[in-house]
């Protein structure tokens, strides 16, 4: 690895297919130890991203370092990868299946299978080593593929929706899995259209929507964004302190919905006492990732229409 | 990615490949395969032999008095010498009845003896008359039958000494009469092993790319290792085929011929050199067709696009072998050295060289530029792959859709 300090890095990745764009000037920053996400919806050009930052697929233009490297398979030996697809020989043990991903990543066979059958015990799925990968269920196998991503201790493990297919009791342990790799120094990048999964794991998200990023940071800068949500329910229905609303406040079974004004909670309160609102309940609540989300994909979107708009009409 | 990083990857494709084929049920079924051909031979040629064996000479009736017939049939034994493998017709006497005609169409008719036809008129007007072909084998027996049986047992035996014979083991002409065939019969059997065992390398990828291994693969090592690593792990597979017919084979022709290859003209690099050449020309051509066929099966996507495909590159492989074949009886002709220099054909063109001119030094060189063109071979198929199949780097244009672009 080079001086970065950052375990991959993209600049400016473009990929076209059959001269369609799929992933359209994507630029980011993985710092070293870090877990990340890579949020979008589907279609967003999240997996083309991944699949360009590993080295699976060169890009149509653009740059890319992984673990330092330029050419990401020089680091194939400290990465770990669970593709989207998940893909393993039906007639190969579950053990050997692991140990063969650690051989694919450098790891010698014998250490690979010794390994293999630790990390299995260690979960207490001792019995599944023997049996061939046909023979277990797909969350069985999916465990399996996970385990061999790791049985060569990686640098830096990247999943592709890793919690797709997954019943609730395994989402669980992967994600305690993801928080344990990260604890001893691993790097963890993961995409995912699921935001909860992020909000809990990921210290930097980044957005991606229609192939471009349209937010790159920390979650907290994410849900920054927005400003904090109030929750207002009065015993009068109007009043002079109706003024103090912003325009954009909702009223929805008796309860006010509006963004926190920009003067703070502190003229809003004296305007509801003054005003004699008779203050039922109040709350003011920061925005979550979801509604970040929908608020920083939704305005990307609005920009590029934007965009599109004013080169028309040049 | 270094070589030896290139070749380990590749290794540890190898040994998944080998032990999925090789400790499969399937495997079995692949070693004994081409047994049955051999075994139903020996079985089938057993019985050809038998029917060969209770089929007897055709006969012929002869119509004439005794003196005429044992005569004709002195004649017979003292021509019988040149009868070969099929030995001459069979005479039976039929004394002359009043109605010749009528003789002669009972015996044509009569079921109970298979005649194959009727002659009469003695030696004084010989007349034959039969179901057979105008100038075929009976007729010209019969009529040198009667030419001997006019001559006579008494015709005085020219003078002289009588013939002296020296029998010598070769000679130039029996030598590369010999040799051809030696060249045509490894050409013939490198061709074969290759045509029944390169073409399995079409559908090599099929495996990865439906139950999406080929991402894991491909993640984690270049794809010429991927090609290289199962490249191997055929030839492997194959060679463990080889060497079981060829122990059937050697035990069959031990069994039958009783001498081995000591009964067959030896080659003119000898026979040890001879099998080592041709187990390396194989390996070389099933390395050079093989890694064409994973390149181009590499790109279906389905097991009917193989089959689809398989074919045609059938027919490409008949085409080289035909171009090969060529150069056999005159090794320095300009068609066998241009079979020797292009790469798909220079193992066949190679191996009958061995046969027919002794030095070695030209199979060192051709070795070398055949494993040149193995690792071409196989970086065009890993190039084309990445491109092609898992759409990687720009897209490729022709020049004028490059300037459109621009």
């Amino acid at each position: 690895m080079g001086n970065s300090s950052f375990a991959a890095e993209a600049h400016g990745l473009v990929k076209e297919f059959d001269g369609k764009r799929a992933v359209d000037g994507v630029s980011l920053s993985v710092p070293a130890g870090s877990i990340s996400g890579i949020l979008g919806p589907n279609g967003a050009g999240k997996t083309t991203t991944i699949r360009m930052l590993l080295g699976i697929i060169d890009p149509t233009s653009g740059t890319r370092t992984l673990l330092g490297r330029e050419r990401p398979l020089e680091a194939a030996r400290e990465v770990g990868y669970l593709p989207e697809e998940r893909g393993l020989y039906p007639s190969m043990p579950a053990a050997e299946a692991i140990a063969f991903m650690g051989a694919l990543r450098g790891l010698p066979i014998a250490a690979g299978r010794r390994r293999a059958v630790e990390l299995l015990e260690g979960r207490g799925h001792g019995d599944w080593a023997r049996r061939p990968i046909r023979t277990l269920s797909k969350g069985m196998a999916q465990t399996v593929q996970l385990l061999g991503t790791i049985v060569h201790k990686p640098r830096l493990i990247v999943l592709d929706e890793p919690f797709s297919g997954l019943d609730a009791i395994n989402q669980e342990k992967l994600e305690q899995l993801i928080r344990d790799e990260a604890a001893a120094g691993t790097t963890v990048i993961f995409s995912t259209h699921v935001i909860a999964h992020a909000e809990r794991l990921c210290e930097r998200v980044a957005i991606i929507a229609e192939g471009k990023v349209a937010f790159e940071g920390g979650i907290d800068e994410a849900r920054g964004r927005l400003r904090p949500i109030v929750h207002l329910r009065t015993r009068a229905s109007d009043g002079p302190w109706r003024a103090a609303l912003p325009a954009s406040a909702i009223c929805i079974g008796g309860e006010w919905r509006f963004e926190l004004p920009e003067g703070g909670p502190e003229p809003l309160l004296k305007a509801l006492l003054d005003g004699n609102a008779g203050i039922e309940t109040l709350s003011i609540e920061r925005p979550g990732l979801h509604e970040a989300f929908i608020a920083i994909a939704g305005a990307a979107a609005a920009s590029a229409m934007g965009r599109v708009a004013a080169t028309e009409a040049a | 990615m270094t070589l030896p990083e290139t070749l380990r990857a590749a290794f540890v494709i190898a040994r998944r490949d080998f032990t999925a084929t090789v400790f499969s049920k399937t495997f079995l079924l692949f070693l004994l395969g081409p047994l049955f051909p051999i075994a139903m031979g020996v079985m089938f040629g057993g019985i050809g032999n038998r029917i060969d064996s209770a089929r007897t000479p055709p006969q012929v009736a002869v119509i004439a008095p005794l003196a005429d017939f044992r005569a004709l049939a002195a004649a017979r034994e003292r021509l019988s010498p040149l009868a070969d493998e099929r030995p001459f017709l069979i005479l039976r006497h039929a004394p002359p009845e009043h109605d010749l005609a009528a003789q002669r169409e009972a015996l044509l008719t009569d079921e109970k003896t298979e005649r194959v036809g009727v002659l009469d008129g003695g030696l004084a007007r010989p007349h034959f008359t039969g179901a057979v072909e105008a100038d075929g084998r009976v007729v010209r027996q019969i009529r040198m039958f009667v030419d001997e049986a006019r001559r006579g047992p008494s015709a005085a035996a020219p003078p002289g000494p009588p013939l002296g014979v020296t029998l010598a083991r070769t000679s130039s002409g029996s030598l590369a009469f010999a040799r051809q065939m030696v060249a045509r019969g490894g050409q013939a059997l490198l061709f074969v092993l290759t045509i029944l065992l390169a073409g399995m390398l079409l559908s090599q990828l099929i495996e990865e790319k439906s139950n999406k291994v080929i991402e894991i693969l491909a993640a984690a090592v270049p794809i010429a290792s991927i090609f290289l690593g199962k490249l191997f792990a055929m030839l492997a597979m194959s060679l463990i085929g080889i060497f079981v017919w060829a122990a059937a084979g050697t035990a069959a022709i031990a069994y039958f011929a009783g001498g081995g290859l000591g009964a067959l003209p030896p080659p003119a690099v000898g026979w040890p050199a001879f099998l080592a050449l041709m187990l390396v020309y194989f390996a070389m051509s099933y390395l050079l067709i093989g890694a064409m066929f994973l390149g181009i099966g590499a790109q279906a996507s389905t097991v009917r696009e193989v089959q689809t495909l398989s074919m045609p590159v059938t027919m490409m492989q008949i085409v080289i072998f035909g171009a090969a074949s060529l150069g056999v009886g005159k090794p320095d002709s300009r068609e066998a050295i241009g079979a020797a220099i292009f790469p798909l054909s220079s193992p066949f063109a190679m191996i009958a060289r061995a046969a027919e001119q002794d030095a070695i030094w030209p199979h060192v060189l051709a070795l070398g530029w055949q494993a040149l063109w193995v690792a071409l071979i196989l970086k065009l198929a890993a190039a084309v792959f990445r491109r092609s199949v898992l759409k990687s780097g720009p897209a490729w244009r022709w020049p004028w859709q490059r300037r459109r672009v621009a």
